[in-house]
């Protein structure tokens, strides 16, 4: 009797099993959440939970669970988590690495081994292009593009005498060149400094000396901070526009700048105050959530999570139809909260690049504010380098 | 060759901090034989109590003052609750004891003032340029860490030479078995002279809150060259330490202006930029292999260490 019993409590948990406790799909999220740079990790994690609360739980109306992880900005840290996600975890989607040579320790693996990969942030060359794979998605941009926004807009503005400055690593590098893509005036000087550098007096006071019309900089973090300060005190801020990508000006650094950022112009592919209802509702949420204004990292975590609630939708929860879901990726079928956006061949967005003003709200905060699109549509150098097998 | 002479204030601007951060380390050095990696939390902590202080209260004054009162007391809880468990133990102890400080201490602030850097503004008095020499206006601020860098040079030589305490310390750096014998309350000695490095490692961190990032793990970018300096200058001395401050600034700060320059006269201008920047960033460090070859134990070496 007792035997009977168990039969059927077993078989009817087999019919009602599927039905009821649909496992929620885990994904799983290997950021940056310590050192210095664990600001923007926790504004990607920040703008994907608040795609989940704002579906109570859900992307595309399917439960899912996410689990972060920090990687601490270590390669072999970030391999270890990603390994735990998908041998003991499960995982089948993986999204958050903030930093390219994170994304380049760990991404290829994962998606050799049928786990998707939708990239938040770190955009290296090497994926875009050569090293490009159907299960790697990037919502946020290849590494160059902010760099070729500024480029094309120092161009077009009738600068032709640049003083360039970048760390002395392959990221500064890169940088430099995205920028001389689009840049045909003179180089007065190209100016690498060690990574992690605090002081930059000696630096300002020969590109005093150097005479330029306008500076680009690349300097991300903390090093951003004290070059800015210390440019606006030698007095050359009214005299010498600046130019950067859009990760020196992110709503959380301005903080620290201050008025000395006021006036410089910067690259990027999402601002706050762009006009289009997914961005305005976006924006009130967050601040509603988290008191604070978003980033563009944060923008990339929310697009990342309504990209992957997008394809959930289309098949219904269930990743192991892997092609569907890839497609369903592809068409990109959400509102981006940067408005025009769909995907290249390569995975990597065709998007709008604009280019930002620091300014001085109402409020007395300092902020950006968009003065200018400089590029519709635009893809990447290394899109034609992409073999999709 | 107005350039020279900017760039020469901007290594003496350099040398002055350096001098602040290691006349603290190279005493606590000299004195109890400690090795004191945490060093660089308290030129954070002076930093962050600074940052708060003004915003809170307008007066860069006031966040000057509160800073400094904060680290020293800081300094001397530190010296009280661990670093006297380490006295006798080896160097490794107390390497591990205080790297643990500096996790401590970078996550603490973390916790207490966020993961996002604080902003600190130039008083509106020093806010302004100084036309030095014609042609080359230089940042009033920057003028006036030189000369708060240079009183408290002439300040630690009068404590060491005109004061009784100043005298225990010396005493205390070439034989401390000798001055305890002799009745000086040598724990006492080692806290108030602890709270002394901790002081001017603070003093540094408000110096450098307006020019530089106040965020986690500032303390760490500085730690290093400070390390290079009491090397150079022979561990234990204040004298070495000022000099080598000062080497160290000049070389780093001229380095990095003039040899990219150097290295365009005979190699190609992309490549010269590359290699001109990585032996810039090296320079600190290959004076440091220098001078050891030279003078094994720093310049001015501490008889009895």
């Amino acid at each position: 009797m007792k035997r009977v019993l168990t039969y059927w409590v077993m078989a009817v948990g087999l019919v009602i099993g599927p039905a009821t406790a649909a496992e929620p799909v885990k994904i799983g999220m290997v950021t940056t959440l310590s050192t210095k740079a664990g600001y923007l990790g926790e504004d990607i994690r920040d703008g994907f939970r608040l795609a989940m609360a704002q579906e109570g739980g859900m992307l595309g109306s399917v439960p899912v669970e996410l689990l972060v992880d920090d990687d601490g900005r270590k390669p072999e840290k970030g391999k270890q988590i990603a390994d735990r996600f998908i041998k003991r975890e499960g995982v089948q989607i993986m999204t958050g690495i903030v930093f390219s040579n994170v994304a380049m320790a760990v991404v290829p693996k994962v998606v050799r081994d049928g786990v998707f990969y939708i990239s938040p942030n770190a955009g290296p060359s090497l994926l875009a292009g050569k090293g490009c794979h159907p299960n790697y998605f990037n919502v946020a941009w290849q590494n160059d593009n902010l760099h070729e926004a500024a480029g094309k807009y120092v161009n077009d503005n009738g600068f032709n005498n640049v003083y360039l400055l970048a760390p002395n690593y392959p990221a500064g590098k890169d940088a430099l060149a995205g920028f001389k893509r689009y840049y045909q005036g003179a180089i007065v000087g190209e100016v690498y400094t060690k990574l992690g550098q605090a002081d930059y007096a000696a630096e300002i006071a020969s590109l005093r000396a150097a005479k330029p019309d306008a500076v680009f900089f690349f300097l991300p973090g903390g090093m951003g901070i004290n070059f800015l300060k210390q440019y606006s005190q030698a007095g050359l801020a009214q005299q010498i526009p600046v130019f950067g990508p859009a990760f020196s000006f992110d709503e959380r650094l301005l903080k620290a700048v201050g008025p000395a950022a006021l006036g410089v112009r910067n690259g990027s592919q999402w601002s706050h105050d762009l006009d289009n209802p997914a961005n305005r509702a976006f924006v009130a949420a967050f601040r509603q959530a988290y008191g604070r204004t978003p980033t563009l990292y944060a923008s990339q975590g929310y697009d990342a999570a309504r990209l992957i609630g997008s394809a959930l939708r289309a098949v219904d929860g269930d990743v192991s139809r892997q092609d569907d879901f890839r497609s369903a990726l592809e068409k990109a079928d959400f509102e981006s909260v940067r408005g025009n956006f769909r995907f290249g061949p390569n995975h990597h967005p065709v998007q709008d690049i604009y280019i930002r003003e620091v300014i001085e709200a109402a409020d007395g905060t300092v902020t950006n504010k968009i003065v200018s699109k400089v590029f519709s549509d635009h893809s990447d150098a290394y899109v034609g380098e992409c073999r999709m097998p | 060759m107005l350039l020279i002479v900017e760039q020469f204030l901007n290594g003496l601007q350099l040398g002055v901090m350096l001098f602040l951060m290691s006349a603290g380390l190279t005493l606590v050095f000299g004195i109890m034989r400690v090795i004191n990696l945490a060093h660089g939390s308290f030129y954070m902590v002076g930093a962050y109590v600074a940052a708060t202080l003004v915003h809170q209260s307008g007066s860069f004054l006031f966040g000057l003052a509160g800073a400094l009162l904060v680290t020293a007391l800081l300094g001397m809880v530190v010296e009280r609750v661990v670093l006297q468990r380490l006295y006798a133990r080896d160097h490794l102890d107390q390497v591990l004891a205080t790297f643990g400080l500096i996790l401590l201490f970078n996550e603490s602030t973390r916790m207490i003032w966020g993961r996002q850097p604080l902003f600190m503004d130039v008083p509106d008095w020093l806010s302004h340029t100084v036309e030095l020499i014609p042609g080359a206006p230089y940042p009033s601020y920057r003028l006036a860490i030189i000369v708060v860098g240079m009183l408290v040079s002439v300040f630690l030589y009068l404590l060491f030479t005109r004061t009784r305490l100043g005298m225990q310390i010396r005493a205390g750096a070439s034989n401390r078995e000798m001055i305890a014998a002799l009745g000086v309350n040598i724990n006492r000695l080692y806290t108030l002279v602890f709270g002394l490095g901790a002081l001017l490692a603070g003093l540094a961190g408000v110096m450098a809150g307006p020019i530089l990032a106040v965020e986690s793990g500032m303390g760490e970018s500085i730690l290093i060259l400070t390390f290079v300096v009491i090397v150079i200058g022979g561990i234990g001395s204040i004298r070495g330490a000022l000099i080598a401050a000062l080497l160290v600034g000049m070389v780093d700060t001229l380095g990095r202006a003039f040899l990219p320059a150097l290295f365009r006269l005979f190699l190609p201008v992309a490549q010269a930029d590359g290699v001109g920047a990585s032996f810039a960033s090296m320079s600190a460090y290959i004076l440091m292999a220098a001078v050891l070859v030279w003078r094994p134990r720093g310049l001015f070496p501490v008889a009895g260490s």
